[in-house]
C-alpha cells in the first residue's frame, strides 16, 4: 500500500475493485464505514454482488478479466470531460515527455505496440523510448499539446475505449459505467481524494500488472497519489506477505527490492553500474543511486568479517541467475514435473491447494526424492502421497514434516499491508515439540555447517561464511537458542567502524568552507558497534552492515521501534507515528510531497499530510522544514530551483510514470482477453490475449491444457475467499468453530443459470475444466447475474478456494480447475478468470 | 475527556465512572471480578491471518492460554476482531496440531513420529547430497561487449555458484526475522528457485 488501513477514513470516494474487504479484510471495513459516515461514497465493481457491494453506494458488475477495458474507459472519460488535475499531471508525471516519433500503438498495429517479436513472445522496449536532449533528459512539451507527448498518446490510445465498446466487453450496463466514472472522477479536484482498494482480483490475471497500472494512471490523472485518503492500496492476503516480500523470499529480489545478481554482472561494480539509475536532472533525487550502499551493507550483514574489499565483499558467493532466467513459481512446478529437482522445501505453505492447476503441482511433488515441509497442521501438500488418485506404494518421495510453533508461541515482527512492522510477544511456549521456524532454520543451518566442515563439498564457504551470531553460546561455541532480537538488529544494521559525517559535495563554483579550528570534535554518524539510525547513514565501503535497507531504523539505539505502543495522532489523520514502525523511515504515506503544490502548500488544507514551513529550523540549523508525516526526503519544495526535489524519488526522473516503458507488455495498459475466455473475438483488436504472457500449454506436459471458447466449458469461473476461512484453509479448516460456520465447498451460480441447467440451491454439482473437476454444493443466488457480452449471454460462476481433500467431507481444491498461465511481468498465474462446465450430480 | 473501553473498565472499578455517568455499574463490576482473565497474564500479539494487522491480547494462566481477544488500545482494530481472529484460541487448544516431527518413507502408506535429532540429521544429509550433486559453479552465457564502439555478442563462462536441484516455497506465515534468516540460509545453500505466497 502507498497509504495504510486507517487512512481509508480520509477518502471522499473509495473504489473497491478486485477486492472484497468486507469479506476478506473485515476489520478494515470499519475505516471504510467511518469514511462513509463522514460523507464519502463507496463504489464496488465486481463480477459478484459481494458483501462489500452490499455496503456500497454504487455497485457495477463486470465480467472477470475485463478490468482494463473498464478502467481504460474511465481514463477516456476523465480526459474527454477534462476532469483531471492539470497542475498535478503536468508537474508530477511524465505526461509532458515526448515519445519517439516511430512509436505505434494497438489502435494502429492490430492490438500490438511497436517492438513486438512473435517468435520470442516479447517486446523490445527500445521501441518505446523517449526523445532525449544532450544530457539524456527527456524532451518535454509542458503545454501537453505535442502529438508525440505522453498525454496526447494516452488520449489517443484510450479514445478507443468508448463507453459502448467497454460495455460490450465487460458486460457492465453503460449507464452504470458512466455513474462509476462520474463519481470517481469527482476526486480530480485538488482538495478531494479517491482511494483504490484492490487484491488478487487484479493480480491473478495474465494482464495483472497492467490492471494496476491502469488504476495508477487514473490516480495520477486525478492527483490522488501521496494524499491522505488516496493512493493505490493492495489489500494483501497474509499477515506477513508484505514482510516476506520485503525480505526477498522471491527468486528475483534480495531483501529491500534489490535485484538478484545475474551472471553477466561479474562483480559489485558491474552490479552497481547496471542497477543504479543515472540522472542529470538537478531536481531529481534519484534515490536508487544509493544502490551501492545497500548492496555492500547487505553483504556485510550476511558475510560479516568474511566480506572484504579484497574479495569484493563476497560477491562470488551470492548465487546468480543467467540473464533473463526465470525461476518463479510456475517454473518451479514445471521443472519439478519434468524431474529436474531432487529436493523441495514447502515451508509454511500448501501449494497442492494454493498452486494453480493443482493436479500439476501434486503430480510434480511425486517426482521428488525428498520434501521437507513445516506447518502447524498436516495438509494436502505434506500428505500428497495419499491424496486422491495417488497410490502411496508407487510414490517414492520421502517426506519430513517439521511441526512449527504458532504465531503467539514465539517472538518477532510482521508487516501489515500498510507497511507497519509490528512486534509480537510470546504468550506461551510452543505446543508439544513444535518449534519456532527460526529455531528450525537455525538447527538445520548448524547441522549443515558441521557436515560441510567435516566432509567438504561444493563451495562450502557459500554456507559456512554466513554470519550466524544470534544468541547465547554454550562452552563449545554453539548457540543454545536463537535470539530473535539479534536477527532484528542484523536486519536494521550496525556501524562496523566509527563513521564520520561526510561534508556535502560541492556544487560547481561553490567554495569549500574553511577547515574547522584544530580540536573541533568530528561530527559522527555513528560509533563502531552502534545500530544504524536510518538508511541515509549506510555506507558503500564496508563500514556499515544492513540486512534489509528499507528496515534500517526499525531497531536502533533507541530500542525496538516495532514494539512501540504510543497512541498519539498529531495530524488527526490516523498516522499514529509512534505506534509500531513503518518502512521506509516511518513514513506512513509514501510520495507525500506530491500532496503539496510546488511551494509546499497542501492541496487539501483540511487533510494535510505534510506542509513546508519556511521558518521552521531543522536539527542541522537549516531554515525551512516539512511538518507532518515523515516526508519523502528533507529537500525543500520544487519552487526552490537549487535545493528542491521532485516528489517521486524512487523514479530516476522524479516524476510518476503515466507512460511506463519498464513493463514487458506495453507502456500503456491494453485490454486483452484471459487465456481462457468465452468470446471468439476481442472487441478492441485482433490480438486475443496478452502477447507477452507466459503460456505453458505447448510444452508437452499433459496437465497444461487450455480450452477457450470450448462448448464443454462455456462458463466463466472465478475464485475467492470467505471470511471464515483463510487461504487454502489449513489453519481454519482445523479450527472447529470456523469449519462449523463454513463446512464445505460451494459454487455460486445465477438464478438464470440454475434454471437453464436445472440446478437448485443445495444440489450437488460437478464443476469441471480442461484440467480437473471438483464437487460442490450449488448456491443459486441473485448475487451472480448473466452478462451480455456483444450479442451473447455469458454466465459466470464463483468458487471459494479454501477447501481441500485432507479435511473429510469438505470437497477438494478449486485450484484443480485453474490454468497454468502467467502474467507477462510477474508470472502470477491467471486464477481469477478461467472456463468451466457445470452439471448436477445424481 | 476521552475514555477508551479499557480505561472505562479500569475507572469503573474505582467507582469513578459510575458516579459520573449517573447509572449503576455494579452488576458489570461483579461480573468482571468473576472473569478468569482477572488473574491472567496479558501478552500482546498481532493476528496471524489477513494483512490488516489487528492487535490481540492473549490471556495465559499457568502457561496455558485461557482467552484471546481484540486489543482495545490498538489503533487499527480498536478491540474488534473478525471470526478468524476471534477463533485464534482454537489454534492452541487443538488436537490436530502436529506436535512431533513426522516422516514418510518412500512407498510408505503412513506417517511415523520421529525425533527432531533424527529428522534434522537426515534432512541435512539429503540437502548436502542434493546440493553437491547439482551445484553449478559456472554457466555459459552470452554477453555484449563494446568493441570499437560497436556491441559484439560473445559467449563467456560466468561464475554463478548456484544449486539447480532444489527449490523452496514459503513463507508469508513467517515473522520478518524468520523470512530474513530463511532467505539467508537458502542463498547460503546456493538456491535460486526461491518463491512464496506473494507470487500466487
Amino acid at each position: 500500500m502507498t497509504n495504510h488501513w486507517i487512512d481509508f477514513k480520509n477518502a471522499d470516494v473509495i473504489l473497491i475493485m478486485g477486492a472484497n474487504p468486507a469479506e476478506n479484510h473485515p476489520v478494515s471495513f470499519r475505516w471504510i464505514m467511518k469514511a462513509k459516515d463522514a460523507g464519502a461514497k463507496v463504489i464496488t465493481v465486481d463480477p459478484r454482488f459481494t458483501r462489500s457491494a452490499a455496503k456500497s453506494d454504487l455497485y457495477a458488475p463486470l465480467r472477470s478479466g475485463t478490468d482494463i477495458a473498464f478502467l481504460g474507459g474511465m481514463i477516456n472519460y476523465i480526459i474527454e470531460n477534462k476532469l483531471y488535475f492539470e497542475q498535478y499531471v503536468r508537474d508530477y508525471t511524465n505526461s509532458a515527455y515526448l515519445v519517439n516519433g516511430d512509436f505505434k500503438m494497438p489502435g494502429e498495429l492490430a492490438g500490438l505496440f511497436s517492438g513486438y517479436d512473435p517468435k520470442k513472445r516479447s517486446y523490445d522496449a527500445k521501441a518505446w523510448s523517449f526523445q532525449k536532449d544532450k544530457d539524456d533528459n527527456p524532451l518535454k512539451d509542458p503545454t501537453l499539446q505535442d502529438p508525440n507527448c505522453v498525454f496526447q498518446l494516452m488520449k489517443k490510445h484510450y479514445g478507443r475505449y468508448t463507453p459502448e465498446l467497454v460495455a460490450k466487453t465487460t458486460g457492465t450496463p453503460k449507464e452504470k459505467l458512466l455513474e462509476v466514472y462520474k463519481l470517481f472522477a469527482s476526486t480530480g479536484k485538488p482538495d478531494k481524494a479517491g482511494t483504490s482498494l484492490y487484491a488478487m482480483g487484479w493480480t491473478q490475471h495474465t494482464v495483472g500488472t497492467q490492471n494496476i497500472r491502469a488504476m495508477s494512471i487514473i490516480q495520477l490523472l486525478l492527483g490522488n497519489m501521496g494524499v491522505a485518503g488516496g493512493g493505490i492500496n493492495a489489500l494483501r492476503g497474509e499477515s506477513n506477505v508484505q514482510g516476506s516480500t520485503d525480505h526477498g523470499l522471491l527468486f528475483h529480489i534480495l531483501p529491500g527490492y534489490m535485484p538478484v545478481p545475474s551472471a553477466d554482472l561479474k562483480d559489485t561494480a558491474a552490479y552497481i553500474e547496471k542497477h543504479s539509475p543515472k540522472s542529470k536532472d538537478p531536481q531529481s533525487a534519484n534515490w536508487w543511486q544509493n544502490r551501492n550502499k545497500y548492496l555492500i551493507s547487505y553483504m556485510k550483514a550476511i558475510y560479516g568479517a568474511k566480506a572484504t574489499k579484497e574479495n569484493d565483499f563476497g560477491y562470488d558467493w551470492l548465487p546468480k541467475l543467467d540473464p533473463g532466467m526465470n525461476a518463479s513459481w510456475l517454473m518451479i512446478f514445471d521443472n519439478m514435473i519434468k524431474g529436474k529437482f531432487k529436493g523441495f522445501f514447502a515451508w509454511g505453505q500448501n501449494p497442492a491447494c494454493s498452486g494453480s492447476n493443482s493436479n500439476k503441482v501434486r503430480n510434480a511433488l511425486a517426482k521428488l526424492d525428498w520434501m521437507v515441509t513445516t506447518n502447524l497442521f498436516d495438509n494436502e501438500t505434506a500428505s500428497f502421497w495419499k491424496g486422491p488418485g495417488m497410490d502411496p506404494a508407487t510414490v517414492k518421495t520421502e517426506v519430513f514434516f517439521l511441526p512449527a510453533a504458532a504465531s503467539f508461541e514465539k517472538e518477532g515482527s510482521i508487516s501489515n499491508s500498510g507497511r507497519w512492522a509490528q512486534w509480537r510477544t510470546a504468550a506461551v511456549k510452543p505446543l508439544g515439540q513444535s518449534k519456532p521456524d527460526a529455531e528450525i532454520i537455525h538447527e538445520l543451518f548448524q547441522k549443515l555447517k558441521a557436515l560441510y566442515a567435516k566432509e567438504g563439498g561444493a563451495l562450502p564457504e557459500q554456507l559456512t561464511n554466513l554470519t550466524w551470531n544470534y544468541g547465547f553460546k554454550r562452552a563449545d561455541g554453539t548457540i543454545k537458542a536463537i535470539d530473535i532480537h539479534a536477527v532484528a538488529k542484523e536486519i536494521n544494521g550496525y556501524f562496523l567502524e566509527d563513521v564520520e559525517e561526510k561534508p556535502k559535495p560541492l556544487k560547481p563554483g561553490e567554495k569549500a568552507p574553511p577547515p574547522p579550528p584544530p580540536g573541533t570534535p568530528k561530527k559522527m554518524l555513528g560509533k563502531k558497534g552502534e545500530l544504524v539510525g536510518g538508511f541515509a547513514m549506510l555506507q558503500a565501503d564496508g563500514t556499515t552492515s544492513c540486512g534489509s535497507w528499507i528496515y534500517c531504523q526499525s531497531y536502533n539505539e533507541k530500542g525496538n521501534m516495532m514494539a512501540r505502543r504510543v497512541k498519539k495522532d498529531p495530524t488527526g489523520l490516523g498516522l499514529f507515528p509512534e505506534w509500531a514502525w513503518c518502512w521506509p523511515v516511518n513514513r506512513r504515506i509514501i510520495y507525500n510531497r506530491a500532496s503539496c503544490d510546488q511551494d509546499g502548500k497542501p492541496y487539501n488544507l483540511k487533510k494535510a499530510v505534510v506542509y513546508w514551513n519556511p521558518t521552521a529550523v531543522q536539527p542541522t540549523g537549516a531554515l525551512g522544514a516539512w511538518i507532518g508525516d515523515v516526508p519523502d526526503g528533507p529537500w525543500p519544495p520544487m519552487s526552490n530551483e537549487k535545493e528542491g526535489r521532485k516528489p517521486f524519488i524512487m523514479r530516476s526522473d522524479g516524476v510518476a510514470a503515466i507512460f511506463g516503458p519498464g513493463l514487458k507488455d506495453g507502456p500503456f495498459p491494453e485490454h486483452y482477453e484471459p487465456v481462457e475466455c468465452p468470446v471468439p473475438e476481442n472487441f478492441f483488436s485482433k490480438q486475443m490475449t496478452n502477447p507477452a504472457s507466459k503460456i505453458f500449454s505447448d510444452a508437452g506436459v499433459k496437465e497444461d491444457v487450455l480450452a477457450t471458447c470450448d462448448v464443454r466449458f462455456p462458463l466463466v469461473a472465478t475464485t475467492y475467499r470467505v471470511t471464515e476461512h483463510w487461504q487454502t484453509g489449513v489453519m481454519t479448516r482445523n479450527t472447529p468453530w470456523l469449519l462449523e460456520l463454513q463446512p464445505r465447498q460451494f459454487c455460486e451460480i445465477s438464478v438464470e443459470l440454475g434454471k437453464e441447467k436445472n440446478i437448485s440451491s443445495g444440489d450437488i454439482v460437478e464443476v469441471s475444466s480442461a484440467r480437473g473437476a471438483i464437487e460442490a454444493v450449488a448456491m443459486v443466488t441473485p448475487r451472480m447475474k448473466p452478462f451480455k457480452i456483444g450479442d451473447r449471454i455469458v454466465h459466470e460462476i464463483g468458487l471459494p478456494w479454501c477447501f481441500g481433500w485432507h479435511t473429510p467431507g469438505v470437497g477438494d481444491a478449486a485450484n484443480l480447475l485453474t490454468s497454468t498461465a502467467g502474467d507477462a511481468n510477474t508470472m502470477i498465474p491467471e486464477t481469477k478468470a478461467f472456463m468451466v462446465g457445470i452439471a448436477r450430480k445424481g | 475527556m476521552a475514555v477508551s473501553r479499557r480505561d472505562f473498565l479500569k475507572l469503573s472499578g474505582s467507582g469513578f465512572a459510575a458516579a459520573t455517568l449517573g447509572f449503576n455499574l455494579a452488576p458489570v463490576e461483579a461480573k468482571a471480578e468473576d472473569l478468569a482473565i482477572r488473574y491472567a497474564k496479558e501478552s500482546t500479539t498481532i493476528c496471524p491471518y489477513c494483512s490488516v494487522g489487528c492487535g490481540m491480547i492473549v490471556h495465559t494462566l499457568g502457561g496455558n492460554i485461557i482467552n484471546v481477544e481484540g486489543d482495545p488500545d490498538h489503533p487499527i482494530n480498536e478491540g474488534s476482531l473478525c471470526p478468524k481472529g476471534a477463533s485464534v484460541y482454537q489454534l492452541r487448544d487443538n488436537k490436530a496440531r502436529v506436535t512431533t516431527p513426522m516422516y514418510r518413507a518412500a512407498g510408505a502408506s503412513e506417517w511415523k513420529s520421529v525425533s527432531w535429532e533424527w529428522a534434522l540429521d537426515e534432512i541435512a544429509v539429503k540437502v548436502k547430497k542434493s546440493r553437491d550433486a547439482s551445484f553449478v559453479p559456472t554457466s555459459k552465457i552470452k554477453i555484449k561487449e563494446k568493441v570499437g564502439g560497436v556491441d559484439v555478442e560473445k559467449e563467456i563462462e560466468a561464475v554463478v555458484n548456484r544449486t539447480m536441484g532444489m527449490a523452496s516455497v514459503g513463507s508469508a506465515a513467517l515473522d520478518n526475522e524468520e523470512c530474513y534468516l530463511y532467505q539467508k540460509f537458502l542463498r547460503g545453500l546456493g538456491l535460486v528457485y526461491i518463491e512464496h505466497q506473494a507470487r500466487i
